[in-house]
Parts: structure tokens; C-alpha cells; sequence
């Protein structure tokens, strides 16, 4: 086991561009989850409805409204 | 629920999604592709122990570092998607949907992020063998994640393996294996990997053409456009094979696909392939506004009826057809799918009204009703058609369907034939003194991209208006909120992933520029 983490920490160590991508993909994740998602892109029926009964009553009605 | 949805929301909620699917889509072709091209460069220098082997493989395995590390979790956006703009959707196929992208994320983290740290950290440091395995795991791992989404979308091209439930509003799956080997799962996975592989022949051979031309690593690049032509060859002969399987699928599952893609109106017997054509700017049928006719033409008679149908006379249908019913045919017209849809909302709606108000004798006809085989084959099969209220709903944008269908056609074409030139040139050694060959090579890169994006315009604005066939359309998937918000995260969206595709083209050429010099990472 602590050869593999070891493996890992040199590997990480002796990056070169690799520092540069993995600060690009650190920022792309933070911007992902933590302003997108966060902010912007809330999952509505989870937010809106207490349960899965409620949430499908409300699929249902506007399955069906329509007419 | 037509009436209340602001149309606008529904095209920038569209708009959204294929914006962040094809950028998505602009990093993910070369790292299914390039994956194998590196482990076959890889097991190469294995054998030969030749170590300019080894300089190329670690040279495109930073190039494949590069669009990984900008692509990865690229994707992730569309999920966020689903559950904000697309809510109704992803309650409808919720079950379906979550199992084979809940694979697709533990098998990603443990393949990739195990095997690609080996790859890229394990030279000189495990022995040669246990990095050459680890390479291959990385391509195949990353071509088996593909599968779980590439899975998903076949479903909701042609949903099987499901019932849906009317206590729940959700497709629930019945037969795993049903969805999952369902012939369109694996004409779809089989075609978007083997898109992959060509394009990452056409690139790794167009970068490799730049060095040429600049008289530098010369020898590396004829080496690196020898295994790249031959993959790319052999890719691009399984790429029409798949191709030709989708279109025979598509002709059996989305018959209006087809036609959308090959300009047909009117259906008959011995019908011709279009090989190239124009359309007019305006319609000439007052009752199917969206059909403009052709300027002009180019046809091989009775090549698409051979093509789907192996006979050159069989009969397949035009828009019209799908619309009007065809009784001769056997085809339903569209006004009585519709009627169809609207019973089996009807009697949804029934079933919830009588079970909400403590009508339980009433509720337990309707369910039956509703669950029986009859009532599932002739009326909810035709569910979503319940929503339309215009039959030229049912009619994608003809035009765009048919351009993107034929560049990625003339494209695929052009680079089975740039595979062939780019062996035959390097092979008779004639590669160094073909200096035009070599510029249309770098400019096949943009190409071969442009091809990508044009066969998911097909497969995706082609099905429109439906995002489960004949189950959902777009109008019922899309959530009530408000146009202006999904406007604010679409440039958000545009930003972001424009700055993501100049990091990726700056940094990508600064290391192209770069060489193959010491190959680190």
C-alpha cells in the first residue's frame, strides 16, 4: 500500500505540464459543482417536492393537463 | 402542457444542451481513438525494444493527456441539465437513465484514474509489460464508458426493456440485457467508438503532416502516419459498416429519420439514394410547410431501397407517408397516433382523478386497463403523440438533417480515401515531396471534427420532436422555469467551455511545437 502512495506522490511530484492540467481541472471542478450547481442548476423535482409521491403526482398533472 | 411552455424556453433549453453535448463532444472522439493508436505504438516498441518507439508513444500520450485533462468532467454539465431543464424527462426515464450511468461512473474512476496514473506515471517504474497492459486497460476503459451513455441515448432512440408505470410516471426497466444488447445500443456504441478511431487517424496523421512539412522529427512522423493510416483504414471500413447498420435501424425504428436525412417526401417502390443535393428556399405543398423541394439532385436509382432492404425494389417511406398513413403499407397516419396518445393520457389522468378522490374499484379498471398488453401496444406505444397538436410537429428541420447527414457521408468518404493515400505515400517513401498532400492532411483536422458534429446533428435533430421516441416529446420533457434563466446559463456555458477550447488548442500546440523531445508529462 505505501508503495502505491508513493508511486502516486512521485508520479505527482515529477509533473511537468501535468501541474498546469491539474490546475485546469481543479478550477473547471470548482466552477462545476461549486458555482454551477450550487447556484445555477438545482435538481427542481428534488427541490420542490418532499417525496417521490409528490414528485410523480406532479409529473402526472402536467403529463395530463393539457387537455 | 403545450400551451403554457414558452417556446422560447423550450429552443434555448435545446440550444443549451447542443451547445455543451458537441463541445463536449469536441474532447472526448480523440481520447477513445488516440487510446488504442498509443497502445498499439506502445506494444511496437514492447516487441521491437526500439526505443524511437517509445519517443512517439509518449509523445501522443502527452497530446492524449492534454485533451483529457480539458475534456474530462466536460460532460458532467449535461447531467446538471437533465434534473433543472429537463425534469419531466429525467423523472419519465429516471431508472433507466441512472443505472447504466451510475457503471458508467465507477468504472471510469476505477479503469481510467487507476490505469491512465500507471501510464503516465509508470515509466521506468513498473516493468515494461505492466505498463503496456495498463495502456491497453486505459483504451479499453475508456471506450467502456462510452458504453453506458451511448447506451442511454439508444434507448431513448428506440426505449425498450421498460414498463412504465402509471402509479410512478417512470419507465421502470424490466430486462437489463433488453436495453442493454438491444441492437441499436450496440450499432450506436459500435459507430460512435469506430468515429473515434478515425478521427484520431486523421489527426494524429495531420499533426505528424505539420512536422513534415517543417523538415523536423521526420522519421517520427512517418512512423507515427504509418500506424495511424493503417488504424484509421481499417477503422474507417468498420465505420461504413456500422453506418450502414444505423441507417438500416433507423429506417426500421425512425422511419421519419430517414426520410429527413434523405430528402424523401413521398415513399415508393425502388427508391433512389441521393447522393448529393440542394434544396429550394421555399415550399410548394401548402399542407407540409416544412418540405422545400429540391433544386437540384444527384441519385442512384434504387440504392437507398437496396441499401435498407437488400432489394432494389422494396417500398420505403417519405415524410408524407409517415404523416398521411399509408394503409397499402401498413403505416398509421399521424392524426390517429395522435388520437391514440391522447386516450392513453386520458386514461392516465382518469386513473390518477379516480385514485386521488378514493375511487378504488374505478382506479383498479383504469390501472388494469392501462398495464393491459393491448392497451400498451396500440395506445400507449403512441403516448407522446398525445402532446402534438399539429402533425408538421412531427417533421424535424428537413434541411439541417439532410446537410449533416451528407457532409458526414462525403466526409467518411474522403477519409477512407486520405487513409489510403497517407500509406500508400508513406510506404513508397514518397511522403516528404508530396508538400500538398501534406497541407490538405493539417486541414482534415477541422474536417474530421466537422463530421463528428454533423453525425450527432443527424442522430440528434433528427429525431426531433421527440426525446423518447414516440414516448416524450421535447414540449413535455422541458421543466417550467423561466427562458431567461436558461439564457443566463447557456452563455455561461459558451464562455466557459470557449475558454476550455483555447486552453486546449493553446496548450496542445505549444507541445506540438515542442516535438517529441523528451516526451515527460
Amino acid at each position: 500500500m505505501r508503495k502505491i502512495v508513493q508511486f502516486y506522490i512521485d508520479g505527482f511530484k515529477e509533473m511537468t505540464l501535468g501541474r498546469t492540467l491539474w490546475a485546469i481541472i481543479l478550477i473547471k471542478l470548482f466552477i462545476l459543482f461549486f458555482v454551477l450547481k450550487l447556484f445555477f442548476f438545482p435538481n427542481l423535482l428534488k427541490k420542490n417536492f418532499n417525496n417521490d409521491k409528490e414528485r410523480s403526482s406532479n409529473v402526472i398533472e402536467n403529463f395530463t393537463k393539457s387537455k | 402542457m403545450n400551451e403554457i411552455v414558452d417556446l422560447s424556453l423550450i429552443d434555448w433549453s435545446r440550444g443549451q444542451f447542443a451547445l455543451t453535448a458537441l463541445y463536449h463532444w469536441l474532447f472526448v472522439p480523440l481520447t477513445l481513438g488516440i487510446t488504442f493508436i498509443l497502445a498499439i505504438m506502445e506494444t511496437i516498441y514492447y516487441k521491437t525494444g526500439n526505443e524511437e518507439w517509445k519517443k512517439i508513444t509518449k509523445f501522443w500520450m502527452k497530446v492524449f493527456g492534454i485533451n483529457f485533462a480539458i475534456g474530462v468532467a466536460t460532460g458532467i454539465i449535461l447531467e446538471f441539465q437533465f434534473g433543472t431543464n429537463w425534469s419531466y424527462y429525467s423523472w419519465f426515464v429516471g431508472d433507466i437513465f441512472g443505472a447504466p450511468l451510475a457503471i458508467e461512473g465507477i468504472m471510469a474512476f476505477f479503469m481510467e484514474s487507476t490505469f491512465i496514473a500507471v501510464m503516465f506515471f509508470g515509466w521506468d517504474k513498473v516493468s515494461k509489460k505492466f505498463h503496456l497492459v495498463s495502456t491497453w486497460l486505459t483504451a479499453v476503459g475508456a471506450n467502456l464508458s462510452a458504453l453506458w451513455i451511448l447506451v442511454a441515448n439508444a434507448w431513448m432512440q428506440n426505449p425498450v426493456g421498460m414498463k412504465f408505470n402509471p402509479d410512478t410516471a417512470r419507465n421502470e426497466m424490466v430486462n437489463f440485457w433488453d436495453v442493454f444488447l438491444s441492437p441499436m445500443a450496440i450499432n450506436k456504441f459500435l459507430h460512435t467508438i469506430t468515429s473515434g478511431f478515425v478521427l484520431a487517424g486523421v489527426f494524429i496523421i495531420g499533426v505528424s503532416a505539420w512536422f513534415i512539412l517543417k523538415k523536423r522529427d521526420v522519421l517520427f512522423a512517418k512512423k507515427s502516419i504509418l500506424v495511424a493510416s493503417i488504424f484509421g483504414f481499417l477503422s474507417s471500413l468498420f465505420l461504413i459498416t456500422t453506418g450502414d447498420g444505423s441507417a438500416r435501424l433507423v429506417a426500421l425504428k425512425q422511419p421519419m429519420k430517414l426520410a429527413a436525412m434523405e430528402g424523401l417526401y413521398q415513399g415508393k417502390n425502388g427508391v433512389g439514394l441521393v447522393a448529393f443535393g440542394i434544396f429550394s428556399p421555399t415550399a410548394t405543398d401548402p399542407q407540409f410547410p416544412k418540405l422545400n423541394d429540391f433544386l437540384f439532385k444527384i441519385e442512384i436509382p434504387n440504392a437507398l431501397s437496396y441499401m435498407i432492404h437488400l432489394d432494389a425494389n422494396a417500398f420505403v417511406p417519405g415524410v408524407k407517408d409517415l404523416i398521411n398513413g399509408n394503409e397499402k403499407e401498413g403505416i398509421l397516419s399521424s392524426a390517429e397516433k395522435i388520437s391514440r396518445g391522447k386516450m392513453a393520457i386520458e386514461t392516465l389522468r382518469n386513473y390518477k382523478d379516480a385514485l386521488t378522490q378514493g375511487r378504488k374499484d374505478e382506479a383498479l379498471q383504469l390501472r388494469d386497463k392501462f398495464m393491459a398488453k393491448d392497451f400498451q401496444d396500440n395506445y400507449f406505444k403512441y403516448f407522446g403523440y398525445g402532446f402534438v397538436k399539429n402533425t408538421n410537429e412531427l417533421i424535424p428541420k428537413i434541411s439541417l438533417v439532410f446537410y449533416s447527414f451528407h457532409i458526414m457521408v462525403i466526409l467518411g468518404t474522403w477519409f477512407l480515401i486520405f487513409f489510403i493515400l497517407s500509406f500508400y505515400f508513406v510506404v513508397k517513401g514518397e511522403l516528404t515531396k508530396q508538400r500538398l498532400f501534406l497541407k490538405i492532411a493539417i486541414f482534415t483536422i477541422p474536417l474530421v471534427y466537422l463530421a463528428q458534429m454533423a453525425g450527432w446533428t443527424v442522430a440528434e435533430v433528427g429525431r426531433q420532436p421527440w426525446v423518447v421516441q414516440d414516448l416524450l416529446p421535447t414540449v413535455a420533457a422541458v421543466s417550467n422555469i423561466s427562458a431567461s434563466s436558461v439564457i443566463v446559463t447557456f452563455w455561461l456555458f459558451a464562455f466557459i467551455f470557449t475558454l476550455l477550447l483555447i486552453a486546449e488548442v493553446k496548450i496542445m500546440t505549444t507541445q506540438i511545437k515542442i516535438g517529441p523531445k523528451d516526451g515527460g508529462h
